[in-house]
């Protein structure tokens, strides 16, 4: 049985949000949420009722955050001094900037890969088929990825657990 | 090994997803992808849950009818696509609050019925001639539509109404003058006929 659009929401927003800071960064990342979720809910009448919600969203998010970072591409990039003006978007830990360069740094594929295997919780089949490539790639796409975050964030906490 | 995803959360994460989540309310709007919108209103028979198609007011239910159980049958016969959006509600709400504060004697919404079919919904279109605080008996409402017979299917279709309060199922009672089943429970039918007598 299909549970009212709502719930998906409700479950998912969080983990969808976390997403799209990390693939296109704080400033664009309400953006992104915002396109994910219309073109799903555009979409969930079709969605098969055992389908994973969840993986299924961020494959919507992926595609939405290529559109969002293309867009960006177009535009013209910033040149001079940008006032400093309180952001409205909240800077996730306003503290770890240094995060945020190091996530930001990482080669497009590895920044996907560890935000949809220790962001969103994907397995690496289904981060293959998200990215195109084998398991084993995307296995190695995000252990490369938390490699050179943890070489450029010393204070990213890497927790044991299985993966 | 595991990173915590802690590290991309902030603290105001809740205020900004619920920010996000009146704006996706207010597109899916306007794109024409809100096939059911819901809102929550407290009231003197306690919580009630509004819902509306683009048609009109499809749905009031009480709390003792379980709000996610409610929403989960208008995802399968109506649409998946439910959101929580209260502007579609807005009149609803405003004549149900004038309702209970005893200032609106009648509603003037826009009614969506398809979530009742054949005599159950034959009945419930003429609960709105009964006006307010009058009753009338299930023999004779069962008369007035033409089946005079048919006073339990009468019962039936008074008790699975979807639009309570707004069509008045309260104000049919049994022969013998006691309310009788009503899906808000026995309590709220009493509650809202005292209402209508008080005024």
């Amino acid at each position: 049985m299909k549970q009212p659009f709502e719930k998906v929401v409700e479950q998912h927003g969080g983990t969808v949000l976390r997403v799209c800071r990390v693939i296109v960064g704080v400033h664009d990342a309400e953006d992104a949420w915002s396109e994910t979720f219309l073109a799903a809910m555009r979409a969930y009448p079709d969605l098969a009722d055992d389908a994973n919600a969840e993986a299924w969203l961020v494959t919507i998010a992926h595609r939405k955050a290529i559109d969002v970072l293309r867009a960006r591409k177009r535009q013209p990039a910033p040149v001079g001094e940008v006032p400093e003006v309180p952001s409205s978007l909240g800077v996730p830990g306003a503290d770890d900037g240094d995060l945020w360069q190091a996530v930001a740094a990482l080669p497009e594929k590895q920044r996907q890969a560890v935000a949809y295997h220790y962001v969103a919780g994907l397995a690496y089949a289904e981060i293959a088929d998200i990215l195109g490539g084998t398991t084993d790639a995307a296995r190695r796409a995000a252990a490369d990825g938390v490699k050179n975050l943890r070489k450029n964030y010393p204070g990213a906490a890497m927790e044991g657990a299985p993966s | 090994m595991n990173m915590s995803t802690d590290h991309f959360a902030s603290p105001s994460d809740e205020d900004t997803l619920s920010r996000l989540r009146d704006r996706l309310g207010l597109t899916a709007e306007a794109e024409g992808l809100l096939d059911v919108a819901y809102t929550t209103i407290d009231s003197p028979v306690g919580t009630l849950l509004l819902a509306a198609t683009p048609k009109g007011l499809v749905r009031v239910a009480f709390d003792v009818e379980d709000h996610d159980r409610v929403l989960e049958i208008l995802s399968q016969r109506i649409s998946p696509r439910v959101l929580r959006a209260p502007r579609r509600l807005d009149a609803a709400a405003r004549e149900l609050d004038e309702y209970f504060s005893r200032q609106r004697r009648a509603f003037d919404l826009p009614l969506d019925l398809s979530l009742s079919r054949g005599f159950r919904q034959l009945v419930q279109r003429q609960l709105p001639g009964i006006g307010y605080g009058q009753t009338r008996t299930y023999g004779q409402v069962a008369e007035l539509v033409g089946s005079p017979r048919a006073v339990r299917a009468v019962g039936t279709a008074c008790a699975t109404n979807p639009l309570p309060v707004v069509v008045p199922c309260h104000r049919v009672l049994k022969a013998d003058g006691t309310p009788g089943r009503y899906v808000g429970g026995p309590d709220a039918k009493k509650a809202l006929l005292r209402l209508e007598e008080a005024a």
